[in-house]
């Protein structure tokens, strides 16, 4: 995912990521118009029971999805057959990793053609074991970096970072926001200082103007509570149509 | 060395532990942890957190020797009465540490979780008096339980928020207590209720209910002469139990956590990972984690705190669990024998003993009454049928 998001910013490309919670009615056609509508990569949730990064609709997607009956082992499955030509993310809990084991977690998301994992509570001094497995099987283990980190600690960061670092948009949880937090550019430009690995904002992004207002400063935009109400009201037209839009907004 | 000395520089007691949060509060967690080892080695702080102990929470909390429970089942029965404290519970001990370490952190606003309202309450009281804002979390289901409970922590000031989310238990409380936190961590101190969650929690929490140990073993060679043959305790995150146990840990003496059969993570003994910590964790086949369900809302979580995972893992706790029924009968046993209305996650404690007093004969047991029952009362009118 990295080379081809360095390769598409070097050809002046602004980067885009939807996320989409995995198992939810129509989440393969959500995916499948995502990527015909401009995203670069998508990012799939694994529901969790307990998402504690998460705000109300992305609570309510991924209790649906489990009420529906999704678990790994069925997003996983799903997910082969998705034949799209973007790279594929999943974001999920750490507990999930822990439970299936970290070199079991990492040869399945491989064996799905799953090519970089979010794990949003395995902070830096915990990421140690997951990475080493996720390295080996060629998954990219991308880190998320917070306002709240001192100067010292964003280097840290983005040296383990693959596939690109996550600027996490504002103190506070996934969910849309009226306004882009002034911390989203800040702490996108505070990471542009210090690193060439594609730098992404998320969490708080909520439209298309807030997308074009960071890609000012940022590489690219990650999307994700925008995106899952759209599913959850709309169906995967509705992502569809969305995703266009931003794309529209990001390139002009 | 103590078995209960500092964890490992990651927060570890053996493989549990650790501090698995979101990257935006890794900073908070170290500043925290920066900021309690600091004052806990300041004899200033803790002359100040022993003057508002003692002049304010009632410490030290007394032992009764329960001479008509003794007599009935054959072993003689000690109770480390934190019940008697201000607020009704030991959750006071650690409230006051916490919310001197917040103010002394420069915070103006504390967060709280509660499951049935004892460590809210706690939290607002110490809020109210060192001026501090207050809001805490607490599942819809629990708000249903114990009614006087919320209306307690608004009457001291605190805003009380009843969370939907999840099983509407004391988990889903921490989760939006936690989301908050996310949201606030530059003016919010988190005063977590128990001996979970990242490090530095499980550890610093476990230091404020020390004193419980400290006072427990010079009360019992007081009273005695020795340490007790056995120490019982309910355990849901584990504090009250792991407060006594830290007297006695070095000792011959039996250590005793009881856990609800519905609530049984030790019992299970399955690692997980959630609210910051490794820890046993009732989860299903893919990581899930599932519902507790117990009779009593403090003991109604899926974990347990770290250092508890750790002491069953080597063997030196054990980790009985009793059901909803058994603890109905104990709670009765108490009120009518003794002239003590327990708080029904310390009538877990006592169901044990009662079902192991025949193999306990002639032993000196000392209970944890880490709360008092008249939150409870209500709902065993229910129960009851009265």
């Amino acid at each position: 995912m990295e080379t081809q998001f360095r390769e598409k910013r070097a050809a002046g490309r602004k980067l885009l990521v939807p996320y989409i919670t995995g198992g939810l009615a129509g989440w393969q056609d959500a995916v499948r118009a995502a990527a015909a509508a401009g995203a670069d990569a998508i990012e799939i949730g694994i529901p969790f029971s307990d998402p504690v990064m998460d705000g109300p609709i992305i609570q309510q997607a991924s209790q649906q999805a489990l009420e529906q009956g999704a678990t790994p082992v069925s997003i996983l499955h799903d997910a082969r057959s998705l034949d799209v030509s973007i790279p594929l993310a999943v974001m999920t809990y750490y507990n999930t990793v822990h439970h299936a084991g970290h070199e079991r977690f990492a040869a399945q998301l491989a064996a799905a053609g799953i090519v970089a994992a979010i794990v949003p509570d395995l902070p830096l001094e915990e990421s140690g074991p997951w990475c080493e497995a996720a390295d080996a099987a060629g998954i990219e283990t991308v880190m998320l970096a917070a306002p709240t980190a001192p100067d010292a600690r964003l280097p840290l960061v983005v040296a383990r970072a693959r596939g690109f670092v996550y600027s996490v948009g504002l103190l506070g949880v996934t969910g849309e926001r009226d306004t882009l937090a002034h911390t989203a550019t800040a702490l996108a430009r505070r990471l542009k200082a210090i690193t060439d690995v594609p730098v992404l904002v998320g969490v708080g992004v909520s439209n298309a103007a807030q997308a074009h207002e960071a890609v000012q400063v940022a590489d690219g935009v990650v999307m994700g509570a925008s995106v899952v109400r759209r599913l959850l009201e709309g169906g995967a037209d509705a992502v569809g149509e969305f995703v266009g839009d931003v794309r529209h907004a990001i390139e002009h | 060395m103590s078995l209960m000395a500092e964890p490992s520089a990651t927060g570890r007691f053996g493989e549990f532990g650790g501090r698995f949060v979101p990257e935006t509060l890794v900073p908070a967690c170290q500043e925290l942890e920066a900021a309690f080892i600091e004052a806990w080695a300041d004899p200033e702080f803790r002359a100040e957190l022993h003057h508002v102990l003692t002049t304010y929470a009632g410490r030290p909390s007394i032992v009764t020797e329960c001479k008509n429970l003794s007599e009935q089942l054959g072993i003689r029965l000690f109770l480390k009465r934190e019940d008697l404290n201000h607020t009704g519970s030991h959750k006071i001990n650690n409230v006051i540490g916490q919310v001197l370490l917040a103010k002394r952190m420069g915070k103006k606003r504390i967060v709280a979780e509660t499951g049935a309202g004892q460590h809210g309450v706690a939290s607002a009281t110490a809020a109210a008096l060192m001026g501090m804002e207050c809001k805490v979390y607490m599942g819809a289901v629990d708000v249903e339980r114990q009614a006087l409970n919320v209306f307690r922590m608004k009457l001291l000031g605190s805003e009380v928020e009843a969370v939907h989310s999840g099983s509407r238990t004391l988990k889903d409380a921490v989760n939006e207590a936690m989301r908050d936190w996310v949201a606030t961590v530059e003016t919010t101190h988190y005063c977590l209720g128990s001996v979970m969650g990242p490090h530095p929690y499980p550890w610093m929490v476990r230091e404020f209910h020390r004193v419980i140990g400290q006072e427990a073993r010079a009360q019992s060679i007081e009273l005695y002469g020795d340490v007790p043959d056995v120490a019982v305790a309910c355990v849901g995150g584990g504090s009250n139990a792991i407060g006594l146990f830290s007297g006695f840990v070095d000792d011959r003496t039996r250590l005793v956590g009881v856990e609800p059969a519905g609530g049984a993570a030790v019992g299970r003994a399955q690692p997980g990972v959630v609210h910051g910590m490794r820890s046993y964790l009732m989860q299903d086949e893919y990581g899930q984690v599932q519902e507790a369900h117990s009779i009593s809302a403090g003991l109604d979580y899926p974990g347990v705190g770290p250092e508890h995972s750790y002491l069953a893992s080597i063997g030196r706790a054990e980790y009985p669990s009793v059901t909803d029924a058994e603890v109905i009968e104990a709670f009765q046993l108490m009120a009518s024998s003794e002239g003590i209305i327990p708080a029904l996650e310390c009538a877990h404690a006592l169901a044990w003993i009662v079902r192991a007093a025949p193999e306990m004969q002639g032993q000196t047991v000392l209970m944890n009454l880490s709360g008092r029952g008249d939150k409870d009362v209500a709902q065993m009118m229910d129960v009851l049928g009265r």
